[in-house]
């Protein structure tokens, strides 16, 4: 052990990311019916260079030794099985031939094969017919190297109920006869809104604020925006709508480190210290804004971006030019009247217009009544409009319907 | 000499926890090599066989079965017993069933 190469040398989640793009290779090796058989390679794979790294020293290019091993293991198998046709539809010609075996799996292993890959695998986790919870547990799983009792923590469920979702994807995969391909013509820009949908939910569990773990919430947001600056960088995916989803993305996640105190409970925007929003990020929204804006046909996750861009750019609270947000709230709600818009237009109209204005407006909301952020909400105007009566009552409810650690610190306030 | 056995990640390890438990051991390893007292270690491969007797009957052993599965060996330098043990308390696979033998090495002079 002279080598003084160690584990600070890899990179952060070297693993996870890699276990995601070996698991998307070696499907679309052995086709997506053997997904199972991938990952017990990938497995495979990673507990070898577990023990042997472990013993030894990382060898100069870790990702380079990982593809050589699942690839050793991935020939393995195909020289095991006779009936290439059954396994790999694509490349059974190419896998007959020992000569053309080896170099035909070697090119999936090249950079831009494995992002187009995963772009594919993209695809298949959110496929239609699976349903989104589903989908985004399944997407979790294959392409961001996330275990089962990992994602339960995410979604504050157990580890049963996320093997029932992935199950259940993995046997639509095959009732379906899903395979690992992108979508081309016209049926591209519906697939893509469904994939476009999965990784905001993802971004938004990340985001949630009532998850009490940050470091967990913090993965899922940054593998979101991983997976989502994949679809950028590809010229089939790389739609207005999907850099208008990446820019709302890098907005909100510039505050993800200061939402919270050294308790883990949540600051409010109001009280948020403003110079410690990571100004990277505001940037990069930008400019993925930027990039969205060159289309006529505007999608909510543009409006969102904008808001977004609004509070990114505000210097301090008070500043925040509410007007248009407002006005954004509007356009977004004709474009997707459902009740939570109402109740952020009803929020900003607080500061936009007036108070008694939004009371009027989110007593009019139906479909919000479990809600704990709508009653929060109603309680706080009850309260700042002198009405301490009402208000309590309301706040009441909102703790029945509510429970969790952190939520429910920041509306003791 | 450490022997560990046990403490081999589950099939449904996370890569993650893989990777930190990678790190968990090159920590133990680079402290004691900057203390001098490491000298060389190996991972084993999950299996063996037994080999018995006269006859040289090879046999599957005692290591088929994953909790006493040896892992790999440490060759370690140490004072006394002592040392040897306080060593271990940085074992990292402690908490995830796994456990060490420690054995002396008899020097024999050639």
């Amino acid at each position: 052990m002279t080598d003084s190469r160690n584990i600070n040398q890899i990179v952060d989640h070297l693993f996870r990311h890699e276990s995601g793009k070996m698991v998307s290779v070696l499907s679309r090796l052995l086709g997506l019916q053997n997904l199972e058989t991938a990952q017990d390679i990938v497995q495979d794979t990673l507990l070898q260079a577990m023990n042997t790294w472990s013993y030894n020293s990382i060898p100069e290019n870790p990702s380079g030794w990982l593809y050589r091993v699942a690839k050793n293991k991935a020939i393995d198998f195909l020289r095991r099985q006779k009936k290439f046709k059954e396994i790999t539809p694509h490349y059974s010609y190419l896998l007959q031939s020992e000569y053309t075996l080896t170099s035909t799996v070697n090119n999936l292993f090249l950079e831009n094969e494995i992002q187009d890959s995963q772009l594919r695998m993209m695809f298949a986790c959110s496929h239609p017919a699976i349903t989104e919870e589903s989908q985004i547990a399944l997407t979790l799983k294959t392409l961001c190297g996330l275990n089962p009792g990992e994602i339960a923590k995410a979604f504050l469920t157990n580890e049963e109920t996320i093997n029932k979702r992935i199950y259940r994807a993995k046997e639509k995969i095959k009732s379906e006869e899903i395979e690992l391909s992108v979508p081309q013509g016209k049926e591209l820009p519906q697939r893509l809104d469904v994939v476009l949908k999965s990784l905001y939910l993802l971004f938004n569990e990340g985001y949630n604020s009532s998850h009490p773990d940050l470091l967990i919430r913090d993965d899922l947001c940054q593998e979101a925006m991983r997976l989502a600056y994949i679809l950028t960088t590809n010229t089939t995916t790389n739609f207005p709508k999907t850099n208008a989803l990446l820019s709302l993305m890098c907005f909100q996640a510039s505050r993800l480190q200061s939402r919270l105190d050294d308790k883990g409970n949540i600051i409010l925007l109001k009280y948020q210290d403003r110079s410690k929003w990571y100004k990277p990020l505001i940037e990069r929204g930008a400019i993925y804004l930027e990039l969205a804006s060159e289309t006529d046909d505007i999608s909510p996750y543009h409006i969102e971006a904008a808001i977004a861009s609004l509070h990114a750019v505000a210097p301090t609270f008070d500043k925040t030019d509410w007007r248009s947000i407002y006005d954004l709230y509007e356009s977004l709600y004709k474009l997707q009247p459902a009740p939570v818009v109402a109740l952020n237009k009803a929020i900003a109209s607080a500061y936009a217009t007036s108070k008694e204005n939004a009371l009027e407006q989110l007593l009019k909301i139906k479909g919000l009544e479990n809600y704990y952020l709508y009653h929060t909400s109603v309680g706080e105007l009850y309260f700042e409009l002198q009405n301490k009566k009402n208000g309590k009552k309301i706040l009441r409810n909102s703790f029945a319907s509510h429970h969790f650690k952190t939520g429910a610190t920041a509306i003791k306030r | 000499m450490l022997i560990f056995q046990g403490g081999m990640p589950a099939d449904n390890a996370s890569p993650e926890f893989m990777q930190q438990q990678m790190g968990k051991w090159m920590a133990w390893i680079e402290k004691l090599s900057k203390a001098g007292q490491y000298v060389s270690g190996e991972p084993l491969l999950p299996g063996g066989k037994l080999i018995k007797g006269k006859s040289k009957t090879v046999t599957d052993g005692p290591y088929t079965e994953g909790k006493e599965l040896v892992g790999g060996f440490f060759i370690i330098k140490a004072e006394n017993y002592d040392e040897a043990v306080k060593i271990c308390d940085d074992y990292p696979d402690y908490d995830h069933g796994g456990s060490i033998q420690l054995r002396q090495v008899m020097k024999m002079d050639m």
